[in-house]
């Protein structure tokens, strides 16, 4: 079989015959990120500085210094992310593979549930309903766990109560189906984290993290538009910046779908 | 008898904005001695160390001995006022603008003839109660009030114009997350302010709760320039008090830190936080420094005492507040230019979760908040709260040394 | 009052000679060197002595600065062997002459000019206000002060209460004066005042009205000391100085000033001069304030203290009067030309006694007394002189 022609996948794009969808939020000061104890060390949030703006500072030109973590904002997560995975070859954001970056994509609709129960988790039994209307989630696809969170304001995003976030996810069980018999690259929400608020009570603690990058498989979080993705059939762009070592990274993530 | 201050008029919006003006602002060397006294509210004069005489206007010589061992001291606050004159056509800008201005000659009893600001309750051959006020230039100025309480005391016009009064002003309260800020903000309503309370992260859960009832509360997040720079283009041009109520606290020293992470926190929390409030505010507050009975007046910075002094249980934190402190003198000399104040407030640990392991003596929200108005009333610039920040002021000026092992072991 | 016998040299064969005036102008463009130079040019052309001649160059100036009386020989040409520089204010005039007088009479050198001078330029009063002393600058001028006026308010107002002085009884001092000014063609007031215009002024620094303070402005006084036969040889009238005396920061017990330096050394004076204050037949103070008048007419002897407002309500202080005082119009109504207030008296008080006064002369006048106050250095005036002249008339 002649390899495909790259440039009928271009061609394909600008006459609309396959759509783009972004599926990032973009990156402001004010969005949420990750709580957690004082204590601990913290996700610096989005800052914004001006180097100058067509003015005194630099007189024809507008630039900014940004900081972030790397786990701030529409933000992959690396094996090397967790210590199930610290010890994998290729675990960081510099060194996966390339190949990893463009695939494609199962979406799981929850939207329902979600709304009626911030904290919904994510089951085996859920998934294979989903599969016997869409058949058998194929390896190394992505699987995006559609909640419509993002469409939430900044504070019923984060949910905090005194007891913590509560925001949907999988339970744990479901992550070590999906990673050891479906073979999936990684597994993607529209919350702040793969995991469920809730989920250091969970056995083994954020199981998503815990199976995910155990495995070498990757996370993807704070996704937006999901509404937008067909449950197959999408195919997404996911490439990091290629920090040294990096656990992750925020990124720009694109999704290819039919119309 | 002064009249009860009333509640300023809105602005005509057809006038232009009274700019500030200073009192003359040049003292001699020995003349500093007295604003460091008005800075930190004590009535203190030098007195020789070999005859004893206090002596006023600052000599560099005793003139009954001609010693040059002159000590500021505490002085008895104590006189009478001896002669007076209503001054209507003063030479300088600052008087001119506020003419009629009383002043009036006021024999100490121990000692000197000093010519003071007079309070308008005081009456002549009457006994009189001196201090020391920091002016709107920012030097020390000798203030004679009547020896006893009167009506309005603190609504006398020629008072107001040495402090910074929260009565009819607009404050602005950094952080209200803080037990810190909460209390204060509760202080200044009670002080008859118009309270703006700051809220990062508004995404996290906040109940205001009944000490912010009077208040209103606005996005303010200090680390974040644009948060910062958002808030002063609301309500920047009506800000007359600023109280930076950071308490960014966290423990630990600084080989054990392990990386920078927490202290870029706490940089961006505490100092960084400082920067982008005074280059967001800064400006109007310097330019509405004569802006009426509200007239910008005054930024009050709560500082860890420990800001002076480091304590390597909280290394990093203490680095960062001393930074800012040095920052503070900074501000302070640009906001003098429109006669607004810059306060420091130091407190030893506070009652809080975050000195938990502490030992008492421990300072409560509540003290700092009344530290706070009380400094605006009385018009000081340097404040020491709690026990131990005053051990600490002690200790600094007896032997910093001896203050530093103890604080580093 | 005892009267010691003054052992004190006497001021034998020295006399005052050709008093000078610049007149006097509100606001300047000029420098004050410009203004002493004129000054010093009119003095030679009165005198017909040239200025290389002076050898001896006393110069008293708020606004000459940076320069002093040493800068001043270049720029004017003057070689002298002796210089002096009085910065006494209001008594730089007195102490002027004394010094010269005695240079002269010891042959240190033969001419002294003395002069005084200070231009005013639109800033330059505040500014010397700003810079007057350090006592100054830390304790009086941050209050709003503004100059002498607060201070000499409160020394004014704790003085009448003392001694129950209306204002009134100062006015009368200052309507004198503004009736003597109007004879002097130099006087920059010009019209007549009235006790009930001066009663209807508006208030400065309570109790200070606008006719109890001088006007600001440029001008220069000078006249020449010099030996008896060195004057007769250039055909120079002059005038003998009988007595003087100066006092600086006397009284020092006043809570608040009541009492000038000239108190402390009045009977030397009149030792000194062999004469009473009654035979004087004129007398010029240092007004800056009506008040500082009355005070000087309680310390220099012609009445008792507290009896200052008696004595100018009984009698009649102007050029025709029984107590013929500040004959000129005094710096009230002439105006005050920095230093050159201080010398104001003087040389009206020589011209007095010469007979050159002009339309300002009181009839017959030989004998007068001229005195001189000065340096408010924080809450009272410090410099304090006063000296007796005679004439031939």
């Amino acid at each position: 079989m002649a390899a495909p022609d790259p440039l009928d996948f271009a061609a394909a794009i600008a006459t609309g015959a396959l759509r783009v969808v972004d599926l990032t939020a973009t990156l402001t000061p004010d969005f949420p990120v990750i709580v957690l104890p004082p204590e601990f060390g913290q996700a610096a949030p989005v800052r914004i500085r001006e180097i100058s703006r067509y003015d005194g500072r630099g007189p024809g030109w507008y630039w900014n210094n940004i900081t972030l973590g790397e786990h701030t904002g529409t933000h992959f997560d690396a094996p090397i992310h967790w210590y199930t995975g610290k010890d994998l070859p290729n675990n960081a954001v510099d060194t996966l593979p390339a190949e990893h970056m463009i695939a494609p994509a199962c979406v799981i609709d929850c939207s329902g549930e979600a709304a009626a129960d911030a904290d919904f988790l994510l089951t085996r039994a859920r998934v294979e309903a989903w599969e016997e209307e869409h058949g058998r989630i194929p390896r190394g696809h992505w699987v995006l766990l559609r909640t419509d969170w993002s469409k939430r304001s900044p504070r019923d995003y984060a949910n905090l109560k005194e007891d913590g976030a509560h925001t949907p996810g999988p339970d744990a069980e479901v992550m070590k189906w999906l990673v050891e018999e479906r073979g999936i690259l990684g597994f993607g929400t529209e919350t702040i984290g793969t995991d469920a608020g809730q989920a250091s009570h969970f056995e083994p603690p954020h199981p998503a993290h815990h199976f995910l990058h155990g495995a070498g498989r990757y996370g993807l979080q704070c996704l937006c538009n999901l509404d937008r993705l067909p449950p197959t059939g999408a195919i997404l762009i996911t490439a990091p910046l290629k920090i040294l070592n990096g656990s992750g990274s925020p990124l720009r993530v694109l999704a290819v779908t039919r119309p | 008898m002064v009249e009860p201050l009333q509640q300023p008029e809105r602005r005509n919006p057809l006038r232009r904005t009274r700019q500030p003006s200073l009192p003359p602002v040049g003292r001699s060397r020995a003349g500093m001695l007295l604003t460091r006294a008005a800075a930190e509210g004590r009535f203190a004069l030098q007195r020789c160390d070999e005859c004893g005489a206090f002596c006023y206007p600052a000599h560099d010589v005793c003139p009954g001995c001609l010693s040059t061992d002159l000590k500021l001291t505490d002085a008895p606050d104590g006189g009478t006022l001896v002669s007076e004159t209503v001054v209507r056509v003063p030479a300088d800008v600052y008087f001119r603008e506020r003419a009629p201005w009383r002043i009036g000659m006021v024999k100490l009893d121990c000692g000197p003839t000093v010519i003071a600001h007079l309070h308008a309750d005081c009456g002549e051959a009457e006994p009189v109660r001196m201090s020391l006020q920091l002016d709107k230039a920012g030097q020390a100025a000798a203030f004679a009030r009547p020896a006893g309480d009167t009506a309005n005391a603190a609504d006398d016009r020629q008072w107001r114009e040495m402090t910074a009064s929260p009565k009819f002003r607009r404050v602005l309260v950094t952080n209200g997350r803080s037990a810190v800020g909460q209390a204060t903000a509760a202080a200044l309503v009670a002080a008859g302010a118009k309270v703006h309370v700051g809220i990062a992260e508004p995404w996290k859960p906040f109940e205001a709760g009944k000490a912010l009832e009077a208040c209103t509360v606005v996005p303010l997040d200090v680390t974040d320039e644009r948060s910062v720079r958002d808030l002063a283009a609301d309500i920047g041009g009506k800000v007359d008090i600023l109280i930076n109520t950071g308490e960014h606290t966290r423990p630990g020293g600084l080989i054990g830190r392990h990386g920078t992470a927490t202290i870029m926190d706490e940089l961006s929390q505490t100092y960084l936080g400082f920067v982008h409030l005074a280059q967001a505010f800064g400006p109007a507050m310097r330019a509405r420094g004569a802006d009426g009975i509200d007239s910008a007046a005054a930024w009050v910075n709560v500082f860890s005492v420990y800001a002076l002094a480091n304590w390597a249980a909280y290394g990093t934190t203490s680095a960062a507040e001393a930074a800012c402190v040095s920052l503070s003198h900074c501000l302070r000399g640009e906001l003098r230019a429109g006669g607004v104040r810059v306060v420091n407030l130091f407190t030893g640990p506070l009652d809080t979760e975050w000195f938990q392991t502490v030992p008492p003596p421990k300072v409560a929200p509540k003290a700092v908040a009344k530290a706070i108005v009380s400094a605006l009333e009385s018009g000081v610039e340097e404040v020491f709260v709690g026990d131990v920040a005053e051990d600490v002021r002690q200790r600094l000026e007896a032997n910093p040394k001896a203050l530093e092992r103890d604080l580093g072991a | 009052m005892a009267k010691p016998a003054s052992r004190r040299t006497p001021y034998d064969g020295v006399v005052i000679t050709t008093p000078v005036t610049i007149p006097y102008q509100r606001y300047s463009i000029e420098s004050a060197q410009w203004w002493i130079g004129r000054a010093l040019r009119a003095l030679a052309d009165a005198s017909g002595i040239a200025a290389r001649d002076f050898d001896g160059f006393c110069l008293s100036s708020f606004t000459v600065g940076p320069d002093t009386a040493i800068g001043l020989t270049q720029h004017f040409g003057l070689s002298v062997r002796w210089l002096d520089t009085i910065p006494l204010g209001g008594a730089s005039a007195i102490a002027a002459l004394r010094r010269a007088a005695r240079a002269v009479q010891a042959g240190d050198c033969d001419v002294v000019a003395c002069v005084a001078g200070d231009t005013n330029h639109v800033d330059s009063f505040r500014r010397t206000l700003e810079n007057f002393s350090r006592f100054a600058q830390d304790a009086v001028y941050p209050y709003g002060a503004g100059g002498a006026n607060a201070s000499f308010a409160m020394i004014a107002r704790h003085y009448m209460k003392r001694f129950g002085v209306g204002r009134e009884d100062l006015g009368r001092i200052a309507v004198a004066q503004r009736a003597n000014a109007l004879n002097n063609p130099h006087a920059l007031m010009k019209t007549p005042l009235t006790v009930e215009q001066y009663m209807a002024a508006r208030p400065i620094a309570d109790p200070i009205h606008l006719y109890d303070c001088v006007m600001p402005c440029a001008g220069a006084e000078a006249f020449l000391v010099m030996r008896e036969e060195t004057a007769a040889a250039a055909g120079l009238k002059g005038a003998k100085i009988l007595a003087s005396i100066e006092r600086h920061n006397a009284r020092i017990d006043d809570v608040v000033q009541n009492h000038g330096g000239w108190v402390a050394d009045i009977d030397d004076l009149y030792a000194m001069a062999g004469l009473r204050p009654d035979a004087l037949d004129f007398v010029q103070t240092y007004d800056d304030y009506p008040v500082i008048v009355m005070m000087q007419l309680e310390d220099l002897g012609f009445c008792a203290k507290g009896e200052g407002a008696a004595f100018v309500r009984a009698h009649d202080l102007t050029i025709g009067g029984d107590f013929p005082h500040n004959t000129s119009g005094g710096q009230l109504s002439v105006g005050q030309a920095g230093a050159a207030g201080a010398y104001l008296g003087v040389t009206e008080a020589i011209r007095q006694v010469l007979g050159s006064a002009g339309p300002t002369q009181v009839a017959g006048a030989r004998t007068g007394l001229a005195s001189g106050f000065g340096m408010i250095n924080y809450d009272r005036g410090l410099s304090s002189g006063a000296v007796i002249v005679s004439g031939d008339g």
